[in-house]
């Protein structure tokens, strides 16, 4: 990739001071530079996760609702018994004890343990990252890529009837609801519809195959949920790619490449692009930090076991610990991307670190 | 290279790359689709494999909570510990009378406090143990004396003395005070030698090992969280195996998702439809929709001016509720036939007494001069022998402020809000305002007692102790800080006398005579004024599943029975009879993948000749 950005260039007259040699020096001052900026960008990530912590355990004591009567409504119970889980679950220390005990655990790694599936939250976490991981992931490159290639060709051609249906097409799937886009691909890919055979499960995400068979089994399960996911969110990046590269076109460095005699393509992908590209990046990484979050709507409808439905299920007791665990995660991936975004910048646009 | 031929090149250079994409996007598209014929789908290959198995699937939406039997308390959870592990009783699916389980005789002392059960001889472990009466009085003595035990079934066993197995086929239990619901002692007995390895009740999930051993009709094979629970028939389970080779919960989370799948036959069952989903199956071919008498009723329950036992008043409930005029008054004003016919679209019975029909043992319904029915002329009357006055045409209260009630309606049901409109209009007519409260979380202003009003409703189980017990001055909470098992508040005299007498009847007709007069004194009292029997609205493929048992048998459910008949008796369609409408369809998922795998060969060989065009001429 050819860099364009302007580049603080290395003093180029003067009298040459003794030590190592000026290039030497300038590379050094700039690692110093960008070590000094990436301790910056740590600290402050920690001290975000640090209130992070703080509010994942005070905001959701507000919602509403006693978790054991939550859990305990509409079957034969007695006091004694809701007692007892009033015990177990620590519900009976004031507060501010219970918040002296939660820090402890977390600092430990202990996020407790599930009121409702009285299995430990980081099981619970853990048995439903992977699906959520494997489905949001896959969606987030696969969105990307498409958005930012068709975000290209859009700027490239602006005003041209491909771009106008291009850029049509992504605002009305970026406006539709994710579950109805999916419930419409379930009606028509799932159940077939006229000739069309129905060529995808309804919902889940595996039969129970071994080996081999259950990677197709598992693939076959996740392409309605990868393709509505897509639908829905690669216009967004379309839109900020488009847009960033329109800002560049008419820059002089393109005239300049242009006169030279490279080619359009050449123009676009080794000079436009990589300048274009750099709000795109925010928003990449913003999705990165999405990915981990899920996404409840979809999920549902596609009856995927993964971290949003997780999530839905332990708001609605409100059972504290894993909410309180699954808030902190979420939390903490978004700051984690936000973060690798912060080091990666400067990486990309040396001005960055030097501001 | 002539200039011309060129600005041909760049207009096919510029179509290339976008075609690629569309192949690519294509081609993912039909990634999973290509797994159909190469792969046959994975269910009908396992389907091929293992020689047309016959798999009876359930869609389900409800989290398993814990494959535990002491823990679970979820319906999902529950109705899977039915299949896996016998009861000492069952019910009749007939007749809802207790009829023999784990026990096949039961029988109380003279002085009503031991109770002596036989237990079979011919029951057996999953792993080929026996199973006795000592794996019933470990499981029992284990809920009385560990607390964590005790989390999901305790109450059962709160009157118990002691509980002993003074031989293998014996099971002898000692109340403290006598106790009418021990032939309704809805418990999972575990197998002893698996289960007193456990060390924490309160942190084993049962979901580690499988099979689970057990000794009902199925024996748990695997599960997967919020995919799928699979079970297998127990081949020597005593009233003989169920027929088809596997039962499948499979997960659903969108209700309209497990439609679509019982239509494509992914799924055999789909339960809790909506009107609007079970009309639309009405019309689909190889489907029927089974809409029977539901267990549950659906009420309008009053605050009686909450208090908890001490005598600590709770909450604001409106003072003029307390007036009996004024709650009859109300119901007057309430058309059960509108409601049966616009809100439910007649997937529901006009509610009566508090007891559903189809307990018919216990069914109680008032007598014509008893029975509230709609009138608003002679509900205005009632509230103005009340002496709650017009003013403006709106009726006030002592101080002259308009009466407004605040009804509390559950924000994720939807009949609550509807019925709730139609009730602001009807009671618009006696001149008296309504507040219609909805949200996620009703439960707190409803154990606080702040709400006049509120939408209730309970399953009633075949023995309906508990629906009684709930309104008995007994579940108050202790003071205004504890949390009772009440439901809205009731505390009378005579409905508590008439609950203690039940409950120590043992003599089921005289207990049925008691039962139905103190529906008779609920409905009277005006606190708990039942609307309506919501059905339960159910659909299976009847390509799949040949004939299966509802309960009550003539018009019942399927779904959440008080017991194993349904999946237990479910008969498979042989596989001779079933339809074969997916055979046609193979041929042409063939010829989608082979088109595809042709496009994306061009694509590919296109975007290759432009590769080497394009690099040719830098």
């Amino acid at each position: 990739m050819t860099q364009i950005a302007p580049v603080p260039a290395a003093p180029a007259d003067g009298p040459v001071p003794s030590g190592p040699p000026a290039g030497r020096s300038g590379s050094g001052n700039r690692t110093l530079t960008y070590l000094r900026y990436v301790a910056g960008k740590l600290l402050g990530a920690v001290v975000s996760l640090l209130a992070v912590l703080v509010t994942s355990f005070f905001l959701f004591r507000l919602i509403p609702g006693d978790p054991v009567t939550q859990m305990t409504r509409g079957r034969p119970i007695s006091q004694e018994q809701l007692d007892a889980l009033r015990l177990e679950f620590g519900l009976d220390l004031p507060v501010w004890q219970q918040f002296l005990d939660y820090c402890g655990n977390v600092l430990t790694g202990d996020f407790g343990t599930s009121y409702q599936f009285r299995a430990p939250v980081m099981d619970k976490i853990g048995e439903a990252v992977m699906p959520t991981l494997l489905l949001t992931f896959t969606a987030f490159v696969i969105y990307t890529a498409l958005g930012v290639f068709l975000g290209t060709r859009s700027a490239w051609r602006h005003n041209s009837r491909g771009d106008k249906v291009n850029t049509g097409l992504a605002l009305v799937l970026f406006s539709v609801p994710s579950f109805w886009l999916g419930l419409l691909a379930i009606i028509i890919l799932a159940n077939g519809v006229g000739p069309l055979p129905g060529l995808f499960p309804t919902g889940g995400m595996e039969t129970g195959e071994e080996g081999l068979d259950h990677v197709l089994d598992v693939a076959h399960h996740m392409v309605l949920p990868v393709l509505t996911l897509v639908a829905v969110d690669y216009g967004q990046t379309l839109l900020v790619t488009r847009s960033a590269l329109l800002d560049e076109m008419g820059s002089d460095y393109l005239t300049t490449a242009r006169a030279k005699g490279l080619r359009d393509d050449q123009v676009r992908t080794r000079h436009a692009v990589p300048n274009a590209l750099l709000p795109t990046m925010t928003l990449i990484f913003v999705n990165l930090g999405r990915t981990v979050a899920g996404v409840i709507l979809v999920e549902t409808v596609f009856s995927w076991p993964g971290l949003g439905s997780l999530f839905y299920q332990a708001l609605s007791v409100p059972d504290l610990p894993l909410v309180q665990g699954l808030f902190f995660f979420f939390a903490a991936t978004m700051i984690l991307a936000n973060m690798l975004a912060d080091l990666i910048y400067p990486l990309l646009d040396p001005r960055v670190g030097n501001q | 290279m002539n200039s011309q031929e060129a600005h041909g090149r760049t207009g096919r250079r510029h179509r290339a790359p976008r075609l690629v994409a569309a192949m690519g996007a294509l081609a993912l598209a039909f990634t999973g689709a290509a797994a159909t014929p190469l792969n046959p789908a994975p269910a009908e290959a396992r389907a091929q494999a293992a020689e047309d198995k016959q798999v009876l699937t359930v869609a389900v939406a409800q989290s398993v909570d814990s494959l535990s039997p002491f823990l679970a308390g979820r319906l999902v959870s529950t109705s899977i510990h039915r299949l896996m592990y016998e009861y000492l009783l069952n019910y009749d699916p007939e007749t809802n009378e207790p009829v023999p389980a784990f026990a096949t005789k039961w029988e109380a002392s003279e002085d009503k406090l031991t109770w002596t059960y036989t237990i079979r001889d011919d029951s057996k472990w999953s792993d080929g143990k026996p199973a006795t009466a000592e794996d019933a009085a470990w499981t029992l003595g284990k809920m009385m004396s560990d607390d964590a035990a005790a989390t999901a079934n305790g109450s059962f066993v709160g009157n118990f003395e002691s509980v002993s197995a003074p031989s293998k086929d014996q099971l002898v239990i000692k109340l403290k005070k006598p106790q009418a619901t021990m032939t309704a002692l809805d418990i999972p007995i575990v197998p002893k030698h698996i289960w007193e390895k456990v060390t924490d009740f309160s942190k084993f999930n049962n979901d580690q090992k499988f099979p689970i051993v057990g000794n009902g009709p199925f024996v748990l094979t695997d599960y997967k969280v919020d995919q799928y629970v699979k079970l297998e028939p127990n081949k020597d389970f005593w009233r003989g195996a169920p027929k088809f080779d596997e039962l499948v919960f499979k997960y659903y989370k969108d209700g309209d998702a497990a439609v679509a799948a019982l239509k494509k036959g992914e799924v055999s069952f789909v339960p809790n439809l909506t009107p609007a989903q079970a009309d639309d199956l009405k019309t689909a071919g190889n489907i029927k929709v089974n809409d029977a008498p539901g267990r549950r009723f659906f009420a309008l329950a009053v605050n009686p001016g909450a208090k908890a036992k001490d005598g600590a008043k709770l909450g604001d409930g409106h003072e003029s509720l307390l007036d009996q005029r004024v709650r009859n008054a109300l119901f007057k004003a309430v058309d059960r036939d509108a409601i049966i016919d616009k809100v439910f679209q007649g997937h529901a019975v006009k509610g009566e007494g508090y007891i559903p029909p189809r307990y018919d043992k216990y069914f109680w319904k008032p007598s014509p001069d008893q029975e509230l029915t709609y009138d608003i002329d002679a509900a205005n009357k009632l509230l103005d022998d009340a002496g709650l006055k017009k003013k403006d045409g709106k009726r006030v209260d002592e101080d002259g402020k308009p009466i407004v009630y605040r009804v509390l309606c559950h924000a994720t049901d939807p009949n609550d809000k509807a019925i709730g409109q139609y009730l602001e209009e009807w009671w618009g007519q006696l001149g008296i305002g309504m507040d219609l409260q909805c949200s996620d979380n009703v439960s707190d202003p409803w154990l606080a007692g702040t709400y006049d009003l509120a939408f209730d409703g309970w399953s009633v189980n075949p023995d309906p102790d508990f629906v009684l017990s709930i309104h008995t001055c007994d579940a108050l909470p202790a003071t205004k800080e504890d949390v009772g098992a009440t439901d809205n508040f009731i505390c009378d005299k005579k409905y508590d006398e008439l609950y203690q007498e039940q409950l120590a009847e043992y003599d089921p007709a005289k207990r049925a005579d008691l039962v139905k007069q103190m529906q008779s004194h609920l409905y009277d009292l005006g606190y708990m004024n039942v609307m309506a029997y919501p059905n339960a609205v159910e659909a299976y493929r009847s390509d799949q599943i040949k004939s299966i048992t509802t309960m009550p048998t003539e018009a019942g459910n399927i779904y959440g029975q008080d017991g194993y008949w349904s999946w237990w008796s479910a008969e498979p369609v042989a596989a001779d009879e079933a339809s074969s409408e997916d055979s046609g369809s193979t041929g042409v998922i063939i010829g989608i993948v082979a088109g595809v795998v042709v496009l994306v060969a061009v694509g590919a060989f296109l975007a290759m000749r432009r590769r080497s065009t394009a690099d040719e001429r830098e």
